[in-house]
């Protein structure tokens, strides 16, 4: 009898392709965002980096969370912030979140069968304030008060169902989405390391913290 | 013809010794021919006013506009060659619409009037094309201000309070200059500017006109519309009545 085992290839990340198995997540609050994600980058079972950042800049106001292919969503985040930066300069203000938002989904969506990127774009304006959207696969957009995305996400979203509420203070938030990452991080093989968030609001440069892999806080998980 | 620039007045991509480019220069004149177009900038709005000349009984009223919807919240009242500013509109149109397609909101009209001007400069520099014959008036309400922009034949655009183009350009922007516009509403507005397009009318020259009225601002929700019948019916008789009014002064002076 012929097993494959193919899949079982001990050397997978000589193959696999550099992937961000990834928890992120965004939540809205009056006057602001809060962004967060774990710090894991896989190759196959192999740890490519433990200490990843996932938040990444597109221009000082909006931030975009990374999950799928660690290429594709650096490529395209690269891209976005080029166009941004060059329609500020055009337009002498900064370009509103929904700016951003759309030209994440217009890249999204046109190359959608060649990319693997599932991306949650977030950040404060003067005309909207604090905006999360979600862009998906196949390259949706869709604008929520609350989002997570990447492979932890599937572990944890009754966890958000049953605690997010709308309105809710900052610093709620901010406990929300750590608690959020933490439980996904630990139910979700590809996620891990540690927790890292961000806080945009108002006109206030974003405020970054990271919470270390041993001061996260202890759920259960077993005797 | 002036004699300096003879013979430097056939290619828009030509200088004249003086450092003219007469084409252009030909090209406003061709809007100082076209019916008067004016646009008030309010407290709370934009309008715009035109007055369509019409020269034969037989055209149907309403047909021939001058005044052109670009994008939801963006107007745009035209003087000059009516054809050569129906292609501008189309332009100005693309323009909003790729904005909307590529940046997923409505295009800021400060950015929509760079890209028109820049359109309209370009017919300046070949010698392959002529310039525009006319003149734009661009007006919207966004983030809770007025604006208003009017770009000439040269491709030149400035942001105005009131703006007057056309025949009757000087004494339409004599009236305008009268006006406190930053303490108008668009409803105070509306019956300025009928009153100043009948005035500035000159009933010797054009027997006939229609009166195009519209406006964009607060009270729209931000959305470029014709004045409503009812409304543009009332500024016209208030128009009239200050007409009355104006000749029979007159005729006490005398």
């Amino acid at each position: 009898m012929d097993v494959d085992t193919s899949n079982l290839n001990p050397n997978d990340w000589m193959n696999a392709e550099l992937s961000t198995g990834t928890s992120i997540m965004a939540v809205e609050f009056d006057g602001g965002v809060v962004i967060g994600a774990d710090s894991r980058t896989t190759t196959g079972s192999y740890i490519a980096s433990r200490v990843t950042d996932k938040l990444t800049r597109i221009t000082d106001k909006i931030y975009c969370c990374r999950s799928g292919s660690a290429a594709d969503t650096q490529a395209v985040a690269e891209i976005v912030a080029y166009h941004l930066e060059f329609y500020s300069t055009e337009m002498g203000e900064e370009p509103l979140v929904e700016t951003a938002a759309a030209i994440f989904r217009e890249m999204c969506y046109t190359y959608r069968g060649q990319l693997m990127a599932g991306i949650i774009v977030a950040g404060w304006d003067s005309v909207k304030g604090g905006q999360v959207y979600d862009i998906p696969l196949g390259g949706m957009i869709i604008r929520e008060r609350v989002s997570m995305g990447g492979s932890g996400s599937g572990y944890v979203l009754g966890y958000i169902d049953a605690n997010y509420k709308p309105n809710l203070p900052r610093d709620e938030c901010i406990k929300l989405v750590s608690n959020t990452l933490t439980l996904a991080m630990s139910r979700d093989g590809s996620s891990g390391g540690i927790v890292r968030l961000g806080v945009i609001e108002g006109g206030k440069p974003i405020q970054r913290s990271t919470i270390p892999g041993n001061k996260l806080v202890r759920f259960y998980s077993g005797e | 013809m002036s004699s300096i620039g003879t013979g430097y007045d056939l290619s828009a991509s030509q200088f004249s010794p003086d450092g003219r480019v007469f084409q252009v220069e030909y090209a406003q004149k061709a809007v100082e021919i076209g019916g008067t177009a004016i646009g008030l900038r309010g407290k709370d709005g934009v309008v715009l006013a035109v007055e369509k000349i019409v020269t034969s009984k037989l055209y149907e009223p309403g047909s021939g506009k001058k005044i052109f919807h670009i994008d939801e919240g963006i107007g745009m009242a035209t003087s000059g060659l009516i054809s050569d500013a129906r292609h501008l509109a189309e332009n100005a149109r693309n323009e909003a619409s790729s904005y909307r397609n590529q940046y997923g909101n409505s295009v800021p009209l400060k950015y929509l009037n760079d890209r028109v001007s820049m359109y309209m400069h370009v017919y300046t520099l070949y010698s392959a094309v002529r310039p525009f014959g006319c003149s734009i008036i661009l007006g919207s309400y966004e983030k809770g201000q007025p604006v208003m922009y009017m770009v000439d034949p040269s491709g030149i655009s400035h942001g105005y309070f009131g703006c007057a183009v056309g025949k009757a350009k000087q004494a339409a922007k004599t009236e305008i200059e009268k006006l406190k516009l930053s303490e108008l509403t668009c409803k105070e507005l509306v019956k300025e500017a009928a009153r100043i397009i009948y005035m500035v009318h000159d009933e010797l020259k054009d027997k006939n006109f229609e009166l195009e009225l519209s406006w964009v601002g607060k009270h729209t929700n931000g959305r470029h519309e014709f004045v409503p019948k009812a409304v543009l019916a009332e500024a016209e008789e208030a128009a009239k009545a200050a007409m009355e009014e104006h000749s029979d002064s007159d005729g006490e002076d005398m």
